[in-house]
């Protein structure tokens, strides 16, 4: 098992509370930086942004496999359009929110971090018909103040700071920095019977972008993307039995075998399960359905990848404040680590 | 003149729910305490805070009042550790999914940090999947495990919201609560002021409870107090985003003085005066019937009490991001303790109708 602990938990903090909307990942990229550098063999920032290290596997011409891990670097969030003056802009999503988290919100903008909120019409203001519509995206506007300083084309992002409560982590922006803090830790606990190609990618929310070039550059044998996944398990409102989970909190790592971009590969969900099971490393499967990771890029580049997916459940998600367990992160950085040491050239051979 | 601005931050930085202000008055005591002569608390939670006047016994008194109670939210159910919740006072639900909260949750006396879910669409009833999710269909997740919450929670423990005050640009401060602990604030600048200013008349710098559910402390205050006159302070509706309507106002440009029914014309007059005497821009805020403030339940108060409205306009009143601009607080406490001031004995017997 990996030593966890606060270590861990401090870094994951300093990923959370940092912006990174798609586009401008630049504060994830630096902590990145830092914190690889003294480990990989091979660092690179691509055209992109993605960040690509390499950690070769000893001794270092040996024959192995080549293990991309990837994990996003960006988050959703927010760009402003227009300025509608006296600190007032008009302002578009970035990634896929729903505008009804939106209202009532703090937000920060730009590389400043200029403080802000998304308003309101009161209440008091409205008419009966109005108090029962969803507020549409063409009706907010960030308020940074009269007289603020912000300009079109900043990123703006929740103003929400991470906190540990009990089992429980309460952050903005958890997918994917606890996939990025993650391949941090499976980085510097490299096992050495792989070559482990870390890509930290960018773009995700908005299409998966940064994974298609970074798979490129890699050339990788097999791919294992890390990510965040909802977990749906509230009540239902009629007090129904909740069929449609997805993952719940607390069951640990949620394999893939299906979403929205990927059929994952057979061969590694096996291997997955089979090596949680011989580790005692609690596992679930995730749902099969919709939604996706940078193992939809990644599957369908060069002449095809073997590629799974394994996520930190979180509720709440793209929202102010999403939930995870510490437990889970726990178990999912262990069943990596376990996996990866397991890894040999057999299994992903044809025959 | 000290500065207001840590104080207020204090003030929305604690709950203090409609029926539930004692963490805000306590706050507010100790910060009254050495500007006034006494403190006491109503029977039913207002603070009272005089300020002795210079004249002769028996003084009249005026009463300078902001409600201190805040709309939050309480729980109403528990599910497999999820609470269910319903409003005090008026909660825009629209501003719920995503916010942060504070659960005080007395099974266990503690503040418990959580935050109000939006369930997924998947375990809704159609009728709300792409509408208003209301209040009744929202839950709140402390992070904490089922049997945890059951041991700590209990239903009717209250819910409030938890997000810390921003300074933002030109002077504006934003937060939960300022409704009205902006006010408060506006009173106790008022009575820093009056520490230098000679005034006859005593002065009763009260906080009220219960404004946004039942008018509680504006009936009861009145009453046991008995003030000759009355002015009420409170937040008014500023221009904004979505908001631009005849009933709006500039933020930062000045304070508001209310006219209607439930004000009475002559001290409005005289608040204008001192106004333009100060040189304070102000503006008048009508309000054809009722004015949704203390003034409504203060006039009508024992055989009836001349009451005024000083108003400052706030921003996104009733969601958690609250703006107000600070300038307005020191424009409306500098108006209050200049007519406080400038109050003769006999001014009672000056008001007249006509």
């Amino acid at each position: 098992m990996q030593k966890f602990g606060n270590a861990q938990l401090k870094l994951l903090e300093r990923l959370c509370n940092v912006l990174a909307v798609s586009g401008d990942e630049g504060e994830v990229r630096k902590i990145v930086l830092e914190e690889v550098k003294p480990y990989a063999d091979e660092v690179r920032v691509d055209a992109m942004g993605n960040v690509l290290v390499t950690k070769f596997g000893r001794p270092r011409s040996g024959k192995r496999l080549r293990v991309l891990l990837a994990a996003h670097m960006d988050e959703v969030g927010f760009m402003l359009v227009a300025d509608d003056g006296e600190g007032i802009y008009r302002f578009e999503a970035v990634g896929g929110l729903d505008v009804r988290h939106l209202v009532g919100k703090q937000v920060l903008v730009g590389r400043e971090r200029v403080p802000g909120v998304i308003g309101a019409k009161p209440i008091h203001l409205m008419s009966s018909d109005e108090r029962t519509k969803k507020v549409t995206m063409d009706a907010l506007r960030i308020d940074i103040g009269p007289g603020g300083k912000a300009k079109i084309g900043d990123r703006a992002g929740f103003a929400t700071k991470f906190r540990r409560v009990g089992p429980s982590i309460l952050s903005k922006s958890i997918d994917d920095r606890i996939g990025v803090a993650t391949l941090i830790e499976l980085v510097k606990h490299a096992p050495s019977n792989i070559d482990l190609c870390a890509a930290f990618t960018v773009q995700e929310e908005i299409g998966l972008r940064g994974a298609k070039v970074a798979a490129y550059y890699f050339h990788p044998d097999l791919a294992i993307a890390i990510d965040s996944t909802p977990a749906r398990d509230l009540p239902v409102f009629d007090g129904g039995e909740n069929m449609t989970y997805n993952t719940k909190l607390g069951l640990g790592p949620a394999i893939y075998i299906a979403d929205g971009s990927t059929l994952h590969d057979p061969r590694l969900v096996g291997f997955l399960q089979k090596t949680a099971e011989a580790e005692k490393i609690p596992f679930q499967i995730r749902q099969p359905g919709g939604g996706g990771t940078d193992s939809g890029a990644i599957q369908r580049s060069l002449a095809g990848i073997p590629t799974i997916s394994v996520s930190v459940p979180h509720r709440y998600t793209h929202s102010p404040v999403s939930i995870s367990r510490v437990d889970d992160w726990k178990n999912t950085i262990n069943l990596l680590h376990a996996a990866l040491k397991r890894i040999t050239p057999s299994l992903i051979a044809i025959r | 003149m000290t500065d207001i601005l840590p104080f207020l931050k204090t003030l929305i930085s604690v709950s203090g729910l409609s029926g539930f202000e004692t963490p805000v008055a306590r706050i507010i005591e100790e910060k009254w305490r050495p500007l006034v002569d006494e403190v006491s608390i109503s029977r039913v939670g207002s603070l009272h805070g005089l300020k002795k006047g210079s004249g002769k016994p028996p003084r009249p008194s005026v009463m300078i009042a902001a409600h201190m109670d805040a709309i939050g939210m309480r729980v109403s159910k528990i599910t497999d550790g999820f609470l269910h919740i319903t409003n005090i006072g008026g909660i825009d639900v629209r501003v719920l999914p995503g916010a942060e909260v504070t659960v005080h949750a007395t099974g266990s006396g503690e503040e418990l940090p959580a935050v109000i879910a939006m369930p997924p669409a998947n375990l809704l009833p159609e009728s709300v999947v792409d509408g208003v999710v209301g209040i009744n269909y929202l839950l709140v997740d402390t992070g904490l495990m089922p049997d945890e919450v059951d041991r700590k929670v209990r239903v009717g423990d209250l819910v409030s919201f938890a997000n810390e005050p921003m300074e933002l640009a030109g002077d504006i401060i934003s937060g939960h609560s300022l409704d009205n602990r902006a006010s408060v604030a506006a009173l106790t600048v008022c009575l820093e002021e009056l520490q230098n200013k000679a005034h006859l008349w005593d002065v009763w710098a009260t906080a009220t409870v219960q404004e946004e559910t039942t008018y509680l402390g504006g009936y009861s205050s009145a009453f046991e107090l008995r003030p000759q006159i009355a002015i009420v302070v409170d937040g008014t509706f500023a221009k904004g985003p979505g908001s631009n309507g005849w009933q709006t106002f500039s933020m930062g440009k000045g304070v508001g003085l209310g006219v209607g029914p439930n004000m009475h014309p002559f001290l409005h007059t005289k608040l204008r005066e001192t106004a333009e005497k100060l040189e304070i821009s102000c503006f008048l805020d009508v309000t054809p019937a009722h004015s949704g403030t203390d003034a409504f339940p203060m006039q009508t108060t024992a055989e009836g009490i001349p009451t005024a409205l000083v108003e400052f306009p706030f921003r996104y009143m009733h969601t958690p991001v609250e703006m107000v601009s600070v300038k307005d607080i020191y424009r409306a406490g500098r108006l209050l303790a200049e007519f406080v001031a400038s109050l003769e004995a006999d001014f009672v017997d000056t008001i007249t109708w006509e």
